[in-house]
């Protein structure tokens, strides 16, 4: 298998903060790779090394074949870059913006244009194309951020928290474009903090906490290194939910959880679940919903980490505040 | 999936930049910085308002009480008020480029395979720009105003040119500024309390004479004053040569201090 990245023992530090303890991680040729953790995890330093704009302290890579450091050149002809800040010129026009980049690969004014214009049509812009960026809304602007890098059709394209701060529906939206690129055969090297992101666009997920992979695989094969299925159970009645609970406990020895109407619970060996339901039916309980599932990335964060993904919000580093950190490091 | 060897277009082989080519960056990057002014003629207002402003302010409410009359003022503070503004622009520059990092427009355009300086270079060009502009509106406006070219056409562009000269140098600090300052906020509070004493503190507005004695010993020494009185030379007449002589050996100075910091902090950035 040939792979679009390759990257060993990447360490970096920020003064006395280790961003990067030794990451190892690769992306096939064509195949989307979900880095996963939460925010100061060590994504976004991983994703700069990658697309040539930080140096690692220890450790190498290679995007397309190419050296990051020694051939940093190379790569960047090969890669697209869209970071969590939308990096627009928010004074110039979505054309321009895009016109801007084409004429600094060397495509020529007339194709630049072309190039623009078909871009904004995929991304849904064409009426706002002649309309300066500042007035985009949110999911406006990371769209032009997302065709911007695509302009040169990079082989290798780098989405660091692509949706992050978007509406649902933005999103999902973000998620389709994604999948094109997939289709056509792009690798993709995606960050996210969101679990049902990786969940659903990646083949492959590699989760980061404190700047180190404690865990890979596919999202089932993480799913499946926990263990443990979720069965959940709704009665129909609201009142019989007791009932349920009773149940599960003497089956599995276990209290379920019951928020949300529901009883959630853990189980190990699916066998139980058949002795679950007929006593159930002994009962007279009718469930409305009953369901068998892998557990959830969330879960498994959860389980490989001893904390939820989501719960460190004080992390955020700000493309400012990590220039400060550059400084002292440099 | 072909190879990426194959699937790279011709000119991602190599591993540099050429001249040609950087320069095609640069003035790329030039135009953007240019191109809002089209779309938006307020950013050239925005470029004129203080030189209008301070034209107006230091002819009308200075010159009677500094010079006995505002058309004598007028001469003498032109110049000054050109080499004040001169200096306020190159923060421009500052202000641009810290925009581009906290923006992540920097990182964008790093993260392209370009000339390593065409994000600095296109900046410095369209500045430059915008200072023959404020130096055209200054002269322009003057003349309305009642001030006097008795030079010609020389003197006018050699003021030109030495300004020019004099900003490329300060460029050099304010690259220095815009990647070290966190924000753009930050800047402006750098070039007021850099640029406004040390444009104040030189006869720039005052004849030397008038100050304190201890003063009149730094402002015989600032490039300000220097400057002000060569443009003073170029465009109204009197000596120039030793004027321009110690204003270009600052701006040398200036440049051999900060371009090496400046680079070092560019390299430092990836």
């Amino acid at each position: 298998m040939r792979y679009a990245v390759q990257a060993e023992g990447l360490v970096k530090h920020y003064g006395e903060t280790r961003a990067l303890d030794g990451v190892d991680l690769v992306v096939p040729e064509g195949r989307l790779l979900g880095v996963l953790g939460p925010n100061g995890a060590g994504k976004t330093t991983a994703v700069r090394i990658l697309a040539t704009l930080l140096r690692a302290d220890a450790g190498h890579a290679r995007v397309g074949g190419f050296d990051v450091v020694k051939e940093a050149h190379k790569v960047r002809s090969l890669i697209g870059l869209t970071g969590q800040y939308a990096a627009v010129d928010e004074t110039l026009t979505g054309v321009e913006n895009l016109v801007m980049i084409g004429r600094l690969l060397g495509i020529s004014r007339a194709s630049a244009r072309r190039r623009a214009e078909e871009l904004l049509a995929r991304f849904d812009l064409t009426d706002a194309g002649g309309r300066a960026a500042k007035t985009y809304s949110g999911g406006m602007r990371r769209r032009l951020d997302l065709a911007a890098s695509l302009v040169g059709r990079p082989q290798v394209l780098f989405l660091d928290e692509p949706t992050t701060g978007l509406d649902p529906r933005s999103r999902t939206e973000l998620w389709e474009v994604v999948r094109g690129l997939m289709a056509e055969g792009v690798t993709v090297l995606l960050t996210t903090q969101y679990l049902q992101e990786a969940d659903e666009l990646a083949d492959d997920i590699v989760v980061f906490d404190h700047g180190r992979v404690i865990a890979s695989g596919t999202s089932d094969e993480l799913k499946a290194t926990t263990g443990a299925q979720v069965l959940q159970v709704r009665p129909l009645l609201g009142e019989h939910l007791h009932l349920v609970a009773e149940v599960i406990s003497d089956v599995l020895g276990d209290r379920p959880d019951l928020t949300g109407g529901q009883a959630t619970v853990n189980i190990k060996d699916p066998k139980v679940v058949p002795a679950i339901v007929r006593r159930l039916d002994d009962l007279g309980v009718v469930a409305a919903e009953l369901s068998l599932r892998k557990s959830s990335l969330d879960e498994v964060f959860l389980a490989l980490t001893g904390h939820r993904a989501e719960e460190e919000p004080a992390e955020e580093t700000s493309v400012a505040e990590m220039k400060d950190k550059e400084e002292v490091s440099a | 999936m072909t190879t990426f060897t194959e699937a790279a277009p011709a000119a991602a082989i190599s591993n540099r930049v050429g001249p040609a080519a950087a320069l095609r960056h640069t003035m790329t990057l030039a135009w953007r910085s240019l191109v809002q002014i089209k779309h938006n003629p307020m950013e050239l207002l925005d470029l004129s308002v203080q030189p209008i402003m301070f034209l107006l302010l230091f002819t009308y409410v200075f010159g009677g009480a500094i010079a006995g009359s505002t058309s004598d003022y007028l001469q003498f503070s032109l110049p000054g008020l050109v080499v004040q503004n001169m200096l306020f622009a190159t923060l421009t520059t500052a202000i641009g480029l810290s925009t581009d990092i906290t923006k992540g427009v920097f990182d964008r355009l790093r993260s392209l395979p370009i000339a390593r300086s065409a994000p600095l270079a296109g900046r410095i060009v369209a500045d430059t720009l915008k200072q023959v502009w404020a130096f055209a509106l200054f002269v322009g406006l003057g003349a309305v105003l009642g001030f006097r070219v008795h030079t010609g056409v020389a003197g006018v562009l050699g003021a030109l040119a030495l300004l020019l000269a004099f900003a490329l140098a300060m460029s050099w600090l304010s690259v220095l500024i815009g990647l070290t300052a966190s924000e753009p906020e930050k800047v402006q509070i750098v070039a007021f309390s850099l640029m406004m004493p040390l444009t104040f503190t030189s006869n720039a507005f005052v004849p030397t004479k008038t100050l304190p004695e201890w003063l009149q010993r730094w402002v015989e020494v600032n490039p300000v004053t220097h400057l002000a009185d060569a443009v003073r030379g170029l465009l109204s007449g009197g000596p120039v040569a030793t004027h321009a002589t110690i204003s270009l050996i600052w701006a040398l100075g200036i440049a051999l201090v900060f371009a090496p910091l400046s680079l070092r902090a560019f390299r430092s950035r990836g």
